[in-house]
């Protein structure tokens, strides 16, 4: 089966001068159609950054290479008129703060409405029933009063269910989820993350889903791959990176969760912290914080390789 | 002439008096309606109890909108409270205790690494504004600033000079709870202190914060949305929901047997990172109200899957289950007309 | 608990180049920023030097060579409407233009900056007190407000810059206020406050430091208004009197000829274009070369 995302060798390098900043290097990763990924990592991963290349949204000055293909379509190939034509269409975002993603002089409804037209033409009276209709299967109660609420008339859980319903709007086949539900309280967390898994299940969406929370993340992904200064480190079955990870940094991430902390009176930790992205050490860029590290680990930087033939992992001393 | 040290605080009233009982706080904040609307006010605390005893972490948490940031605020009197008594040590703050003297006390840090921290001081000059401005002289605080921040994990003399921006977000987070100890407080304030921060990097503030306080005989609040975080952290427990407390009680009592419908939401909406356990259907629906219109009655009986007629009309007291355990449900009082309610013992 | 009480002095600690220096190099890695401070340095040393500079006296007619055009032998950019050699009026000019342009606004902020300061930082009553009074003053356009106080005072060079000292006042304080509210909000002044610092202690060594340098960016930008004001006051006859030098004064004046000689009536404009958009980018460059994190 064709990938309905192959993500090839990315890279995305910011600035330029003396200190250029890699703040992905070589990344591949393909998703099947239906299949949902989590991008795990913590700030300067390179896991928003992925996830933004895929809708080409970074600054002009950002150096991008490597080959991206979404539905067969060459993302890096695009006019800027088909770019426009293919965001939203074929691939469409959501946001960790969707107050900054709608505008808030233009009621939710008007606002939903519009990039439906946009997209596919029609009236504005089967814009707006599509609309209502995109509302009741994001379930937001009394949708239709709903559709005229200003954006800071809404809570954000509800804002957020707008946010999907307006990502929704023009059927993609793939979503890009940045960290949705990170600035929600617990009990809204769970509803989206239901919603965004029964959605996905029901429009049999490719979900990309970029999280720093594993719990979320196991709560929502098929497969997850874990991101490391710009790399990916280990990628496999959601089940297999929790119960066996064998990167010394994901087994590190989830030994440090406080849940497993139970009658210890110390968590495990990461010692250091992660490296400075424009001042890479030359090997495997978790080597300065690894307990397993040898001689080759500082020169070397260790390929993505299966040594259990299920999963990926880059580290010449995985388990 | 200006003191080398800040004169040691003593212990007044022995282990077992609370170091901190708060009774009744109020706090509303007027909303602006129209010219001939209602006078309306968010109830952001709205008659909150309890105590903190010496040595404890007290952790909170709640939703946002609860009133647990504003409750910090009272504390450290960043505002004024409506109504309500604080009694720090046994004595009432403002009264026997100098607003002055109390703040010396009681300390805060807060989520925002970087707004806490002024960018145009270095963070010696951060650390040490505290000591200075209760009398010790400038080389003597600079000092203390870099025992400090050797004490958080900071190499003074690489870091002692730096701006804010120079360092990361966890090492900025560093910085705070260094200027918090400054001027050696008996309570410290841990408002989401490490909500901001990465996984991994929260993992040994946590760890730190664990040292200070066994090192320096600290009592802490430590508030906070991640019920994981304060599961570890806490020896008690106190929920708010909309300007009011839930529940509260010993750590493992709440964690393990809550006697508040909303605790136990809460407790189950937290991810289980186990793809085995995944849920169907979320323990609550809806977000949590605006804190303008409280419902009447229990303040959660819209959102409560065991709500009744009598929730509506009923305001429940928080009341005490065994001693040292309390939760303001009908269904934990006795003859309050819920059907779950426990019978009156004969 | 006093075990960190008794601690060896400090170590000379590795600092962090000072803030002003970063401030200074960012400012320098940008062209356009350097260009207008070097054209507004070159104004200042032409005003300074006129009497080395200028090839004649600046009020000395000639009723026979009477508006020539620019390139004329011995009149380099031509001569006025009474025969003067422009290019030694507009070198002479910057002397008065330059000095009505800009000294208004130091003081200005002075004391703009100061009402907007403890509005902002004391709210409440105060702040209503300070703010609705500087409102009253803000309500008049700049221009017509100027044009009153010179108009009552009388014209004069130094009722002219009061009266730009008066319109600028307003404008710094509300800036100076919207800066100190915004401050006053986060965390790092609630800390200094939980630390049991006094309010005066609080701006001295939190505000201050970061709200004078917005307000003074804002000041710079005020500058150009400052001095497309200051001639427009002496082109009305407020500011400046004949015959002394000013390019405002001299765009009136030669107005007369714009049919005649366009381009050398137009050269005072000229010059006060020039200066004011230099003022302009340069303080552009330094709200950019301000903000720490970029």
């Amino acid at each position: 089966m064709t990938p309905m995302i192959d993500i090839r060798d990315l890279s995305v390098v910011f600035g330029r001068g003396p200190k250029p900043v890699p703040a992905v290097d070589g990344v591949t990763l393909a998703l099947a159609p239906g299949e949902v990924v989590a991008l795990l990592g913590e700030s300067g991963s390179g896991k928003s950054v992925t996830l933004r290349s895929l809708l080409r949204l970074h600054p002009a000055s950002a150096r991008v290479g490597g080959t991206i293909r979404v539905d067969g379509t060459d993302v890096m190939a695009l006019s800027p008129r088909a770019l426009a034509d293919f965001r939203g269409r074929t691939v469409s975002m959501i946001f960790q703060e969707p107050r900054l993603a709608l505008d808030p002089v233009y009621t939710i409804g008007d606002q939903i409405a519009e990039a439906v037209r946009r997209h596919r033409g029609g009236t504005r009276a089967q814009a707006r029933a599509r609309a209502l209709d995109l509302f009741d299967r994001v379930r937001i109660p009394s949708a239709k009063r709903r559709l005229d609420n200003y954006p800071h008339e809404m809570s954000g859980g509800m804002l957020q269910r707008a946010m999907i319903a307006m990502a929704l709007s023009c059927d993609p086949k793939v979503l890009l989820a940045d960290e949705p539900t990170t600035a929600l309280d617990a009990t809204v967390q769970i509803q989206i993350l239901l919603l965004v898994r029964e959605l996905q299940r029901e429009y049999g969406l490719s979900v990309i889903f970029v999280t720093h929370d594993i719990g979320v993340a196991a709560e929502v992904a098929d497969r997850v791959a874990v991101m490391y200064a710009g790399r990916i480190v280990e990628e496999g079955a959601i089940a297999d990176v929790i119960r066996s990870p064998q990167h010394p940094y994901a087994r590190g991430l989830l030994d440090a969760r406080v849940e497993l902390a139970g009658g210890r009176d110390r968590l495990i930790t990461i010692p250091g912290a992660p490296p400075d992205l424009a001042d890479l050490p030359p090997g495997c860029s978790f080597a300065p914080r690894c307990a397993r590290v040898s001689g080759e680990c500082r020169t070397t930087v260790p390929p993505l390789a299966a040594p259990l033939g299920r999963g990926q992992v880059a580290c010449f001393h995985p388990g | 002439m200006r003191a080398a040290v800040l004169p040691p605080l003593e212990d007044r009233g022995g282990p077992a008096q609370p170091l901190l009982t708060v009774g009744g706080l109020v706090k509303h904040f007027p909303v602006k309606g129209g010219v001939f609307g209602p006078r309306r006010a968010v109830q952001a605390v709205d008659g909150v109890d309890f105590s903190v005893l010496k040595g404890e972490t007290l952790g909170v948490v709640g939703e946002s909108g609860c009133g647990k940031s504003t409750t910090a605020r009272l504390l450290v009197r960043l505002m004024a409270p409506d109504a309500g008594t604080v009694i720090f040590d046994g004595e009432s703050v403002g009264d026997a205790l100098s607003l002055r003297d109390y703040r010396r006390q009681v300390q805060m840090v807060f989520q925002d690494s970087y707004a806490s921290l002024n960018p145009r001081l270095t963070i010696e000059d951060s650390i040490a504004f505290g000591p200075r401005v209760h009398g010790v002289a400038a080389r003597a605080a600079t000092g203390r600033a870099h025992d400090l921040l050797a004490r958080v994990g900071l190499e003074p003399r690489r870091f002692a000079g730096r701006y804010p921006h120079e360092l990361s977000g966890g090492q900025r987070q560093r910085v705070n709870i260094a200027r918090a100890l400054a001027l050696e407080p008996r309570l410290v304030i841990l408002d989401e202190a490490v909500s901001a921060l990465d996984k991994s990097v929260e993992a040994q503030v946590l760890n730190l914060l664990l040292d200070l306080k066994r090192d320096f005989g600290l009592t802490y609040i430590f508030i906070s949305h991640d019920l994981n975080v304060v599961r570890f952290m806490a020896d008690r427990v106190m929920v708010m929901y909309l300007g009011r407390v839930a529940e509260i009680g010993a750590r493992d009592a709440v964690f393990d047997a809550p006697a508040h419908p909303y605790t136990a939401a809460l407790l189950a909406s937290m991810p289980k990172a186990d793809p085995a356990e995944r849920r169907d259907a979320p323990p609550l629906s809806g977000d949590p109200p605006n804190p303008i219109d409280p419902p009447p009655g229990c303040r959660f009986n819209p959102r409560c899957a065991f709500v009744e007629d009598v929730c509506r009309r009923t305001d429940p007291p928080l009341a005490a289950l065994v001693p040292q355990h309390s939760a303001a449900c009908l269904m934990a009082s006795s003859g309050s007309g819920h059907s779950r309610a426990p019978e009156i013992a004969a | 608990m006093s075990v960190l009480a008794a601690s060896p002095p400090a170590l000379r600690a590795e600092r962090s180049p000072g803030y002003w220096r970063g401030v200074g190099s960012r400012i320098a890695r940008d062209p356009v920023v350097v260009a207008a401070l070097a054209v507004i340095v070159a104004l200042v040393l032409m005003a300074l030097l006129a009497p080395e500079l200028a090839p004649m006296a600046p009020d000395k007619g000639s009723m026979i060579r009477r508006l020539k055009p620019i390139g004329t032998p011995g009149y380099p950019l031509g001569s006025d409407e009474l025969g003067r050699d422009m290019l030694s009026r507009l070198i002479y000019g910057a002397r008065l233009s330059l000095l009505m342009g800009v000294v208004p606004v130091p003081v200005a902020f002075l004391f703009g900056a100061t009402l907007g300061i403890v509005a902002g930082y004391a709210g409440g009553l105060v702040n209503a007190l300070i703010m609705r009074t500087v409102d009253v003053f803000y309500a008049f356009p700049s221009v017509l407000l100027a044009v009153a106080l010179s108009g009552t005072l009388g014209s004069g060079l130094g009722n002219a810059m009061f009266s730009l000292t008066v319109v600028f006042i307003p404008q710094i304080a509300r800036v100076a206020e919207s800066v100190t509210t915004g401050v006053r909000k986060l965390d790092y002044i609630d800390a200094a406050r939980a630390s049991g610092a006094r309010p005066l202690t609080i701006v001295l060594e939190h505000v201050l430091g970061n709200v004078l340098g917005p307000i003074f960016v804002f000041a710079t930008s005020l500058v150009s208004v400052s001095m497309i004001l200051a001639s427009g006051l002496s082109f009305l006859g407020l500011g400046v009197r004949p015959p002394d030098a000013e390019w405002g004064l001299m765009l009136n004046t030669l107005r007369t000829a714009i049919y005649v000689n366009p381009a050398v009536a137009a050269l005072p404009g000229v010059l006060i274009l020039i200066t004011s958009v230099s003022f302009n980018l340069f303080s552009d460059g330094l709200r950019g070369a301000m903000d720490v994190r970029s």
